[in-house]
């Protein structure tokens, strides 16, 4: 079936090309058919992409070995459900992912839209095939999945550190978050080489956009708990390059999701909207090259290869690409309107955009700049934590402050009375609460302090603001206040969303300053009977236990943990010794993790090493309020979904809109 | 291997339709032109465009100032330039209703 694989692959490299080419040709000369053609193209080649993912895991499902991707990434040993997440285990795997998405959501966004934004969809079509085109040639001449070998009797298996229920849904959360921002790039190209910008565009994708983000938020959360419980430092994010290379479209697609809306409301920052939505798809780009293109060091370096040269050329050409058309149509891109005053909602999302572009231009600066020193001059630095704390701290924390300024601010302009009454009762509360941590100690951590005073203002301002419009509510129509609140939030989905994503951010703020800034860490050789005691926890070793499984010797030291003399039960940690045909044992370290659910605290035990005499040195945490990193997760996919949730009544107002403008009678 | 070719064959001819159809369901079509956006249109589109945003600031307006987060200093400041704009919007959606 190999060949049938390389066949679909062929295929759809066919097919978007034909889509890029003739779809533009169709898009100059103006022609119908040829433009309806070139968008089945489009639509053909997620059927052909589909057809080579099928073939790929049906060789990982039938133990294929004579498929050598197969070979490299699987063994008969390999759960189940491993035997289809190792398709996206390795190089070519992922890639074929990567196409199989974008196809996906070319085909779907191309499809729904083909009627109402005709004109624009006649452009979108050649820039997603375009994109499509650079995935499948690497996948039919750089990188194929199905290159063949005589079969060996078994494969090498997977690497055991992707052996997680995490692999399961890390890397395809990613990869529909990196993929998506391909759909509102290419709807903006298509308003720019049509000259059409008007708001259409933005109205086309702002679901595309959203999907894509919160696909992004949600992967790098679950890659954020897959390193704190399976890596073994002690932490959750460590700054590394290909970690960066996704917060660093997230944040590009941030400012656009807040600044795309100054735009909606107001008629203002097109040009800004443009460069944004340009530059975090290039960082999806740039993301995939760090990834792939092996020239960092990284935690994700299995993943290296020779691929980067043609990820590198095909940034240069999206980059001049969007940047050439911007450029030539910012006559078409001037705004109808102009800031009215500094004190206004419009002037927050400025604010907010330029903090969250400040700091995503200063991590790529903190990625790029190791890359270009050992480029042109040939020494290699490491730009490290410290860097990248203090500039999270430097933008982070304003942008924490500016989510509960901005929803107390009016749009257009506000005067300095009407905000003292509005920010009364969140600044008390922001205050109160900062007096009472530093009464109980939290002073140790400035910045901590700030993060959670500032916190304690936005969740007091969005509480305000869910108050406020629930009562409002209830006089105009005496509902009950359940009803009333729900009525709200249904009618207003994109506001009130907005505003439980906001809480998830500052749930997330919290859980970052806990476990960073208030962490405690004790480390020791122990033997058996003796313990260690850490912000009133006392971990105490019992005994080692040793047990062989299919796959690999799993060592566990048996610990019994007490809090201020109560007994909490025990605890596991250890290492795990994984088994490869012809390489050396894989160690990986199991920490052991107790929760305390009531105060989001946890106890964590990283067992550093095991000597002969059965003594082992462990470090062992406190980290508090951690565990609302984690629920902000679920928090963050309620509002997203909020806010995604389709709108009736905005769907019947679009539709107004787009009749009235094609009818000469207005019909309101 | 011939069941590959058999079936790369039939995938690619199935492509082929698909791409081929715009031409197959309308080998001679009244009109191969796409529909073009006119001036007129695109005009039209930019006043309602305008309209809605003159009209749902004037709506969060309202909504704010009922809800409370907008004194009536602010209110009395805002609203008159906002009913303005809006029915300067209806206005001139409504005199470009004859023209073409």
């Amino acid at each position: 079936m190999a060949d049938l694989g390389r066949a679909a692959l062929l295929l759809t490299l066919g097919l978007c090309l034909y889509a890029c080419i003739v779809g533009t040709v169709a898009a100059v000369t103006r022609k119908r058919r040829l433009a309806m053609s070139a968008r089945n193209a489009l639509i053909a080649s997620f059927g052909s992409t589909l057809v080579a993912t099928t073939i790929l895991v049906a060789g990982f499902v039938r133990n294929d070995y004579s498929l050598v991707y197969v070979a490299e990434t699987s063994s008969r040993s390999l759960g189940g459900i491993y035997k289809v997440s190792a398709l996206w285990g390795g190089q070519e795997g992922s890639l074929l992912l990567w196409l199989l998405i974008l196809t996906g959501y070319a085909a779907l966004a191309v499809w729904l839209n083909r009627n109402r934004t005709r004109d624009l969809v006649v452009w979108v079509t050649p820039v997603l095939g375009g994109i499509a085109v650079f995935f499948s040639f690497l996948l039919v001449a750089v990188a194929s999945p199905f290159v063949t070998q005589v079969a060996p009797l078994d494969g090498s298996g997977l690497n055991p550190s992707l052996q997680n229920p995490y692999m399961m849904s890390h890397p395809p959360f990613l990869y529909l978050g990196y993929v998506g921002l391909a759909v509102p790039f290419a709807f903006a190209m298509g308003a720019l080489l049509s000259g059409r910008t008007d708001e259409r565009w933005i109205v086309a994708t702002r679901r595309w956009t959203l999907i894509a983000w919160t696909a992004l938020g949600i992967g790098q959360l679950l890659g954020s708990h897959w390193a704190y419980l399976e890596v073994g430092w002690g932490g959750f994010y460590a700054w590394d390059p290909v970690e960066n290379a996704a917060l660093m479209p997230f944040l590009a697609a941030t400012a656009f999701l807040h600044s795309v809306m100054i735009q909606e409301k107001r008629g203002m920052l097109k040009v800004w909207n443009m460069v944004l939505v340009s530059l975090a798809f290039c960082l999806s780009i740039f993301g995939t090259f760090l990834t792939r293109s092996g020239v960092v060091n990284s935690i994700h370096s299995f993943a290296q290869s020779s691929i980067g040269a043609w990820f590198l050329a095909f940034i240069v050409i999206a980059v001049v690409f969007s940047t050439v058309t911007i450029v030539w149509r910012l006559p078409l891109l001037r705004s109808t309107t102009k800031l009215e005053s500094l004190i206004s909602r419009e002037a927050v999302f400025l604010y907010n955009n330029l903090l969250l572009v400040a700091l995503c231009l200063t991590i790529l600066w903190g990625v790029a700049w190791p890359i270009l020193s050992e480029a042109v001059r040939g020494d290699s630095v490491v730009v490290g934590r410290p860097y990248f704390d203090f500039f999270l701290r430097i933008f982070g924390l304003p942008l924490l402050l500016l989510m509960g300024v901005g929803p107390l601010i009016a749009w257009r302009r506000a005067s300095l009375r009407g905000l003292g009454a509005t920010f009364f009762w969140p600044i008390s509360i922001a205050i109160g609460t900062g007096v009472v941590l530093l009464i109980l100690g939290a002073g140790s951590s400035i910045p901590g302090l700030i993060a959670y005073t500032f916190s304690a203002f936005v969740l007091a301002a969005i509480g305000l603001e869910f108050v406020r419009g629930t009562r409002a509510r209830r006089a105009l129509s005496s509902e009950s206040w359940p009803v009333a609140f729900g009525s709200l939030v249904g009618r207003n989905r994109r506001r009130y969303g907005g505003y439980i994503v906001h809480v998830a951010i500052v749930l997330f703020a919290i859980g970052v300053a806990g476990a960073s800034a208030y962490d405690s860490v004790v480390e020791g050789r122990l033997a058996k009977g003796e313990a260690l005691t850490v912000s009133g926890y006392t971990v105490r070793y019992v005994g080692l236990s040793e047990r062989q499984t299919d796959h690999a010797t799993e060592v566990r030291a048996k610990l019994a943990v007490s809090k201020d003399g109560k007994n909490l039960g025990g605890l596991e940690a250890g290492k795990n010794s994984y088994k490869i045909a012809g390489l050396e044992p894989q160690v990986s370290s199991e920490v052991g993790v107790r929760t305390d659910y009531l105060t989001g605290e946890d106890l964590f035990v990283i067992p550093e090493t095991i000597y002969d005499d059965g003594s082992m040195y462990f470090r062992i945490f406190v980290k508090p309020l951690v565990n609302l990193l984690w629920l902000s997760g679920l928090v963050f996919l309620l509002g997203s979904i909020i806010a995604l949730w389709p709108d009736a009544r905005v769907q019947r107002r679009l539709a107004v809109r787009y009749e009235e403008a094609s009818s000469p009678v207005r019909g309101r | 291997m011939t069941l590959a070719i058999a079936l790369s064959a039939v995938l690619g001819a199935v492509c082929v339709v698909l791409v081929a159809l715009p031409f197959l369901r309308e080998p001679e079509p009244v009109s191969d032109e796409l529909e073009e956006m006119t001036p007129h249109r695109q005009r039209r589109l930019a006043l309602a465009e305008e309209r809605d945003r003159a009209l749902s600031a004037l709506k969060e307006l309202e909504a704010d100032h009922r809800a409370g987060r907008i004194n009536d200093e602010d209110y009395r400041a805002s609203i008159g330039s906002l009913r303005r704009e809006a029915a300067s919007a209806l206005r001139a959606l409504d005199s470009d209703a004859g023209k073409v």
